[in-house]
């Protein structure tokens, strides 16, 4: 069977350029975590992170957050080269403190979420979002 | 006072006892050449709800040969559970004997010596006369079709799933849920399921860009059967648009969303439902978690991972039903459903045993009809084959192995990858390969077979990539295939490892050189799930193989060595 060299020029270009293994703990991350709480302890739990266990498309993940009371919510993507995704601030008229968004991921990595609470602790929900090639589907 | 629970358990037992009476016998009857249609049948209707479950036809109409799976592993939780026990050890797990039918349509052993003495599996005209029978028995059962049946063959791909419609909306299901039917495209979907008499399900499809369900694919159905209130909650295939291609369908998004099943139990509970049914698309360790964390399903008919269980699985009060592939079985499971709560169940899965059952005339004729257009193409011999040709197992199969040879030769390049998808039927050694055979391997609406170059450490990438869409330990990253299958290269995968360090001794088996990380290598292969990918179909690839070829002879393949299993 005959390929031509534009075939191959366009396969090339349908090529996957995405880069798929598990990325790396970006130091700045821990860096903004730390910041956010002024270094206090942050529980598991008390906020809600609904995030895709795979990612349909990397470049815009839909993500929601919630912490009932909370003044102020923090989303990091731990494993992008620039974490900081959004902190949502709620005032205290706030109708619910939920808000969602869409985020790229870089690759596979943990979604973190950090909500700042009424009684002023902080609280932390974690979520592995994969980024994969895709194919093969049974 | 005798709890819920224990009655499962009582009705597990009482099914695994119709399990035996029609299971265990069958060696002997089949010896005594008595194998009966009433026996494949038998059941003593219990209850008062009848729920038949088929899945996964992947378009089959006709009967055909389908062997299960040698390598089928679980990992994390599930090692060593249901599904993942195959051949001896699962005959020995449900009491099977050798030799027997259910060794042959359960089991993978001494298939082709088998296949001889008991024939083809499946056909839906043989499946409507099971159905009917079910029905005579009790005429409200519910029909629930799994999905992926408006897709896999000749005839679908030419009428664009047209003939499937035809061949299904004679046999009347109640509702369906979806997953390759989506690679018609959004357009083509949308008109068929405009049309549809039957409920077309899906919790978990969503609108993409606003992220709501979406308008097309009500969540759920009520039904009301033997005085009861039913809900069946659709669950299609989560990962379509990664495991697909998503620029097909782009106005969804799917995802498991299992927090939104927990609302529509809930929320059907609220509206009075009795009995709440999953027709679920997930995959069987997908559901089995999820089972385990949304409260208040009653039964999960399970799909998409091509499992044939002669029992059902127990998780919590939930019972999850997998009834298998290419219209090879259906499940029929009766419930008794007292106050509002499910207090037990009879099940059997019956094997379609063309050569016992006798075809449904009208539906048989209906079948004839829309195969009758392309009659000559789908009957010409394109060769013979002296090996069983199978597909099913992690690693490879005989067909995929033809399938890398044909890329190889025909697309001239030194390492093929071909699908992990698990449809496709078997032909036996001496079986002649017509141009059907080969379309019910290939055929997709994304087929195109590209040659492209890759480094070797791509290679890896792509490798280390499938392996975690299967051998993750969370079910829910499984995206339910089995692994991309390799050409011209061999591997060595510890399937205990993470991502990123499963695969290693990457081989170039043509000079047994390493794989060299910076080296680019020509890589053959189909079913990209990008967007303009351009090539020859890979049907007519592997059939002007075959062509050369004349007769096929598939050497064992030795070159995956697997670690961990």
């Amino acid at each position: 069977m005959d390929f031509t060299r534009r075939d191959t020029l366009a396969l090339g270009a349908g090529a996957v350029a995405l880069t798929v293994l598990p990325f790396r703990v970006n130091a700045a991350g821990e860096d903004a975590i730390a910041e956010f709480t002024g270094g206090a302890d942050v529980a598991e739990g008390g906020v809600n992170l609904d995030a895709p266990e795979i990612a349909e498309n990397g470049n815009t993940v839909p993500i929601s957050v919630s912490a009932e009371g909370a003044s102020a919510i923090m989303v990091l993507a731990m494993g992008n080269p620039t974490p900081g995704v959004a902190t949502f601030n709620f005032g205290e008229l706030a109708g619910s403190q939920f808000a969602s968004t869409r985020i790229r991921l870089a690759g596979t990595q943990d979604v973190v979420a950090i909500a700042k609470l009424a009684d002023g602790s902080f609280a932390k929900a974690t979520k592995n979002v994969k980024v994969t090639i895709g194919g093969c589907g049974g | 006072m005798i709890s819920r629970r224990d009655f499962l358990q009582v009705s597990m037992a009482a099914s695994a006892l119709v399990g035996a009476s029609g299971f265990g016998n069958w060696a002997r009857l089949a010896a005594q050449q008595s194998l009966t249609q009433d026996q494949l049948l038998q059941f003593d209707t219990f209850g008062n709800v009848s729920l038949i479950h088929i899945t996964d036809i992947h378009a089959q109409l006709k009967p055909i040969y389908f062997r299960e799976p040698e390598v089928n592993i679980g990992v994390g939780d599930n090692r060593g559970q249901v599904p993942h026990v195959t051949g001896a050890d699962f005959r020995k797990l449900y009491g099977i004997d050798d030799g027997s039918p259910s060794h042959y349509a359960l089991t993978y052993n001494d298939f082709s010596s088998l296949a001889k003495t008991y024939g083809r599996v499946g056909g839906l005209d043989r499946v409507a006369t099971v159905i009917n029978a079910i029905r005579a028995d009790r005429p409200d059962a519910i029909l629930l079709d799994g999905g992926d049946t408006w897709h896999g063959s000749y005839t679908c791909y030419q009428t664009e799933g047209q003939d499937m419609v035809n061949v299904m909306n004679a046999l009347k299901p109640d509702a369906m849920t979806f997953h390759w039917e989506f690679t018609l495209g959004s357009d083509r979907i949308a008109e068929i399921v405009e049309g549809l008499p039957f409920a077309a399900l899906g919790q978990n499809i969503f609108d993409a860009e606003w992220d709501e369900p979406a308008e097309l694919f009500p969540p759920y159905k009520f039904f009301e059967r033997g005085g009861t209130k039913i809900a069946v909650i659709g669950q299609a295939f989560p990962y379509m648009p990664i495991a697909n291609p998503g620029w097909m369908f782009p106005e969804y998004s799917f995802g498991i969303r299992d927090e939104n099943m927990q609302a529509m139990v809930d929320e059907v509970r609220a509206q009075g439902a009795e009995l709440v049914v999953c027709l679920s698309h997930n995959g069987f360790d997908v559901d089995k978690k999820m089972a385990g964390i949304v409260k208040g399903i009653d039964v999960i008919l399970s799909g998409h991972t091509h499992d044939a269980l002669p029992e059902p699985v127990l998780v919590g009060d939930t019972i999850i039903v997998a009834s298998g592939s290419n219209g090879k079985f259906v499940s029929r499971v009766d419930l008794d459903v007292q106050n509002g709560k499910m207090m037990g169940f009879r099940h059997k899965l019956i094997p379609i045993f063309s050569d016992v059952i006798e075809p449904d005339k009208d539906v048989a004729a209906l079948i004839d009809e829309q195969r009758a257009p392309f009659k000559t193409q789908l009957e010409e011999v394109i060769g013979q084959t002296d090996s069983l040709l199978y597909r099913r197992g992690n690693f490879n199969g005989s067909w995929d192995d033809l399938i890398c040879d044909a890329l190889l030769s025909e697309r001239e390049a030194d390492i093929a990858m071909s699908p992990g998808v698990r449809w496709g039927p078997s032909l036996i050694p001496g079986d002649d390969i017509t141009r059907e055979d080969i379309w019910n391997v290939t055929s997709m609406t994304y087929g195109k077979a590209y040659r492209n170059e890759m480094t070797g450490e791509f290679i890896k990438v792509i490798l280390e990539d499938v392996a975690d869409n299967i051998f993750n330990p969370d079910p829910y990253y499984q995206q339910g295939g089995d692994m991309v299958r390799i050409g011209g290269m061999g591997y060595r995968i510890d399937i205990t490892k993470p991502q990123g360090e499963r695969i290693s001794d990457m081989t170039l088996l043509k000079t047994g050189e390493a794989i060299d990380p910076a080296k680019n290598y020509v890589v053959a292969g189909w079913a990209s799930v990008n967007e303009g990918t351009e090539g020859p179909q890979i049907w007519d690839v592997v059939e002007s193989h075959i062509r050369k070829m004349g007769t096929v002879t598939v050497q064992p393949n030795n070159s995956v060595k697997v670690i961990g299993a």
